[in-house]
């Protein structure tokens, strides 16, 4: 398949198979037929990604960017494109949901049509998200995303979900309008978009390029990068934005978490580095100490909440908080090695927190119960649960040898650089990070076996093969990261060079 | 030309129709019949840039691309909400001939207020515009709610029509050049307004505040709109609010378009209040059709914001707003006449058993909330991005889009109750629903996602010719 000849390209390629498939999967009526089909059309997103990560290095190939007129005179177009960046965090969700459908396989949803209808939907929307190049494009995706979940979360959740689901809702809401203003204002200040002769098409354009370009005043930018930076701050989340969070990750439905927590944060930092930091150089510099600020207090008071958590997926809700806070306050040194970081850690972090959330939805499906009070000594009778998620609790806490590890030590590195007292504060948070995880790893799972837990089943194949994906990539990643950091290069270099 | 002269001959034969009809269905499909030919005919001037009849007008009216195509949406909104309620205006009373008439003389005026060039035009479309709808407010004569909404109205609006008519003659007299009622030919000199001038602005922009219930002069409309029957209430929140928006937006570009920054400052005070009101006081409404009027009150906060800019966008906007409202208020009015509980709780369980009205009820309301792939969000955005050109305060901008944050709240407990919540009563509802019923809602829908997809299909109408 010669790559030239393609005429359809990668990036809508990602965005219209799923969104295809996700309506075709409201018209099913079986159940099996549902999940069989749901994972199916997954694979395929998958495997274009793939394809999109294999011609990565041929820049000949027009194939990666895509460019529809749309609002021809408002200078809105429907272009998507996907560099270094865009590659890695699409392949991210396009491996996702397949691990995520295979993990959930057994759980039976009601309307299974609606609910995987509706997480296909939600695949399509972020992909738009990380490939979009055009400001209106992007805010399109970004609230498209949220919408599908909004749904799922509601129907599907648990006891307390429609307070929960409304609050995110709401929060986030906010949030993307005010960016909205933000967008208009840019927009308003990009130059004119002129056709071959020279002649006016459009006064602005919503374009990627045309926004980097916009002139900003010193004064403009500072607002604007509020406006910009509570949006992608409600959704990482950075302290203080993040109430929405332990709630909704403890009511929504367990492949629902999995998205939000290993995709959907993601969007957040794409956000701050395909549009913030570009956009905003002065504001960035004059408001970085601020910001690395607020996100280690957000790691600090993150981790020390974690520890204090009965409920499993509490627990790691805020111990997510902790990791995004972390990326958060790394991007923002605008050191490369930070940087370099941070891009792999997008990765490490969605795969390892998956990784999390599955072996809690097993232990939730077979024993009914999260709190960590109630559960002891499942290793007992689920020794190859308790190896894989011994190893993924490395993850966690980015012991050498996982891929957390080169992730965390490179941003540690990044911040280090940035200012020393930053990087003691926020270093505090790995020995935390070691504290709530081996203790719940040893409370949870070593120990005596009590009434309860004696009931527990080893896992079966299928979850098995994922969590031995997940462990796999842990080490791989952990132990040869090099392609991974190849691939981001580009990304990197562009946003270091704007902040020479 | 061609919508006044046909809405006003057709409001006539309506109404001596009536001795003629014998069924009580018949006055439906003559309404129908009218209003496509209206519609037609109104197509063939916009297309031609000719109307059929010519009078000497003397240039007090004017018709151009955009005054006709904003006439064209008005109607087809008017021809929307006849078919999905036809059936419903058949019950509202004995007289159903006679609403079909005053709906007519309501276009009539709707299609001068689009079109006037003069003050004396422009009063008399307000006027032909209002009068009718104080009577069909009051045409539920048996529900005490009815009469006091009615009296109501008609009592402040003519109070408001006195204050316009007062606030012209200050402009007429006022005026630097030779008196003149033509809204081209109002000139203030050099400098600061004059006095006179500055009363008349003032008094009109009070009447005309009234008229589209922006705060403070809103007090009127959560009663009205209560009171009335749901079939007139969803024709009075958009349609006429339209309209009156059209004519409002008309007169200060026009008459007032160079003194801008004197009078922002009113409009500024004007949609913060709108928005705050309609958004707080809406969020408490327990009455889905009570809460959809405080909404209305806080979607005219944001079609304010086309007075506030008067630039290309905001002229845009506010058809494109006009459009992406009036059909998702239609639909969901529609939605809420079935009902026999008009209260949020008297959602629950929606979906269950009418899964095509959940579906279109819950487009509609993401499309009044703002979300991209409506109409609505295009309808905000070009507001919001009309507002930020202007360059003037700011801060106003970003309350709005807090405000419309706050208007999620409210829409979306209805969505929470269509399809989250279990329902004990609707299950034994009796149900008068078409299968024609259905498709109408999702056509409307179609368009609003369509609308929301392509807002171009009617902004390139806008400059059709000028």
């Amino acid at each position: 398949m010669d790559p030239k000849n393609i005429s359809v390209t990668f990036p809508h390629v990602l965005i219209f198979f799923p969104l295809m498939a996700g309506l075709i999967t409201f018209l099913f009526k079986k159940d099996a037929a549902v999940k069989s089909w749901a994972l199916f059309s997954s694979i395929i997103t998958l495997c274009v990604s793939l394809l999109s990560l294999y011609y990565a290095n041929d820049s000949a190939l027009s194939g990666l960017a895509f460019n529809y007129e749309w609002l021809k005179y408002l200078g809105a177009s429907f272009s998507v494109s996907l560099d270094g960046m865009g590659r890695l965090l699409t392949f991210l969700t396009a491996i996702s949901f397949p691990v995520i459908f295979v993990a959930t396989y057994n759980t039976n949803y009601k309307n299974a049509n609606i609910f995987y209808g509706l997480l296909l939907l939600t695949q399509a929307g972020l992909m738009g998200v990380f490939a979009a190049s055009d400001a209106l494009i992007f805010y399109f995706f970004w609230e498209l995303a949220i919408i599908p979940v909004y749904f799922l979360c509601s129907k599907w959740g648990g006891e307390k979900r429609l307070q929960a689901t409304f609050k995110f809702f709401i929060y986030t809401f906010t949030g993307s309008l005010l960016m909205l203003v933000g967008i208009i204002y840019v927009y308003l200040h990009t130059a004119p978009v002129y056709d071959v002769a020279h002649a006016v098409i459009s006064e602005h354009s919503f374009a990627l390029s045309y926004f980097y370009a916009a002139q900003l005043s010193a004064n403009q930018q500072n607002w604007l990068f509020w406006l910009f930076f509570i949006a992608f701050a409600i959704k990482m989340p950075v302290f203080p934005f993040h109430t929405w969070q332990p709630d909704t990750y403890e009511q929504s439905p367990s492949a629902v978490t999995m998205v939000l927590s290993g995709v959907m944060v993601k969007m957040g930092l794409f956000g701050v580095i395909r549009w913030l930091l570009p956009m905003f150089p002065l504001a960035v510099a004059k408001f970085d100490n601020v910001v690395i600020l607020l996100s280690i207090i957000g790691i600090v008071y993150a981790s020390l909440l974690a520890t204090r958590q009965d409920d499993l997926k509490r627990l790691v809700a805020y111990s997510s908080i902790a990791h995004i806070g972390l990326m958060s306050a790394t991007i923002f040194t605008t050191k490369q090695i930070g940087l370099e970081g941070v891009m792999i850690q997008m990765f490490n972090h969605g795969i390892n927190i998956i990784g999390l959330w599955i072996v809690i939805e097993i232990i939730e499906m077979q024993l009914g119960v999260r709190k960590i009070s109630q559960l002891a000594g499942v290793a007992h009778k689920a020794p190859v649960l308790t190896i894989m998620l011994v190893v993924i609790a490395f993850a966690n806490i980015a012991l050498p040898l996982t891929n957390a590890f080169v992730g965390e030590f490179m941003m540690f590195s990044g911040l280090f650089q940035f200012n020393v007292w930053f990087a003691v504060a926020a270093l505090v948070s790995i020995i935390l990070a070691a504290m709530y995880t081996l203790n719940m790893v040893q409370k949870v799972f070593y120990g005596t076996a009590n009434s309860l837990t004696d009931t527990i089943k080893e896992i079966s194949v299928n979850e098995q093969v994922v969590l031995s994906i997940v462990v796999v990539a842990i080490f791989l990643t952990g132990i040869y990261p090099q392609p991974l950091f190849n691939l981001t290069k580009d990304t990197v270099i562009d946003i270091i060079t704007r902040f020479k | 030309m061609n919508a006044i002269i046909i809405t006003a001959v057709w409001g006539i034969v309506m109404m001596f129709g009536g001795v003629f009809f014998k069924q009580k269905s018949t006055p439906k499909y003559w309404a129908i019949v009218g209003l496509v030919l209206t519609i037609i005919a109104n197509g063939i001037e916009l297309i031609n840039q000719k109307s059929f009849f010519t009078f000497d007008l003397k240039n007090m009216l004017t018709f151009n691309s955009f005054n006709l195509t904003f006439i064209a949406v008005a109607l087809l909104c008017t021809l929307l909400l006849f078919l999905l309620n036809g059936r419903d205006i058949e019950k509202v009373g004995n007289n159903v001939s006679e609403y079909f008439a005053l709906i007519f003389f309501v276009l009539c005026g709707v299609s001068i207020a689009a079109t006037f060039n003069t003050l004396l035009t422009l009063f008399l479309g307000i006027e032909i515009l209002s009068i009718p709808l104080y009577i069909l407010t009051a045409s539920d004569k048996r529900n005490l709610k009815s009469n006091e909404a009615a009296l109501k109205y008609f009592l402040m609006g003519s109070f408001s029509t006195g204050i316009l008519l007062m606030g012209i003659a200050f402009l007429y007299g006022g005026n630097a050049a030779t008196p003149s009622f033509y809204i081209s030919n109002i000139t203030i000199g050099a400098g600061k307004m004059p006095v006179m001038i500055a009363i008349g602005l003032v008094f009109i922009l009070i009447a005309m505040s009234f008229k589209v219930s922006a705060a403070p002069f809103h007090f009127w409309a959560p009663d009205v709109y209560d009171g009335a029957p749901t079939v007139f209430t969803s024709f009075m929140a958009t349609i006429v609010k339209a309209a009156g928006f059209i004519a409002f937006i008309r007169l200060f570009a026009y008459a007032f378009g160079t003194m801008l920054d004197q009078w922002q400052i009113l409009i500024t005070v004007i949609i913060a209040a709108t928005l705050l009101i309609g958004n707080l006081t809406a969020v408490f409404q327990q009455s889905v059709k009570r809460m959809l009027a405080y909404s209305s009150i806080a979607q005219a906060g944001f079609m304010m914001f086309a007075l506030f800019a008067l630039n290309e966008f905001a002229k845009e906007g506010i058809v494109l707003y006009t459009a992406a409202y009036s059909l998702a208020t239609i639909g969901l009015f529609a939605i809420l006449i079935k009902m026999n509980d008009y209260t949020i709780d008297g959602f629950n369980g929606l979906a269950k058993q009418q899964p095509v009205l959940a579906f279109t009820a819950t487009v509609f309301l993401l499309s009044l909330t703002g979300i991209p792939l409506t109409a609505g969000f295009q309808a905000k955005l070009f507001m919001l991005i009309a507002a930020v050109k202007d360059g003037h305060q700011n801060w106003l901008v970003i309350f709005a889009v807090l405000c419309a944050a706050i208007s999620a709240y409210y829409y979306f407990k209805v969505i929470q109750a269509i399809y989250f919540k279990e329902s004990n009563t609707l299950a034994t509802q009796d149900w008068d629903i078409t299968p024609a019923f259905k498709i109408l809602l999702i056509i409307t829908a179609s368009l609003i996602v369509v609308l929301g997809i392509f807002p171009t299909l009617i902004t390139d109408w806008l400059h059709y010719f000028l």
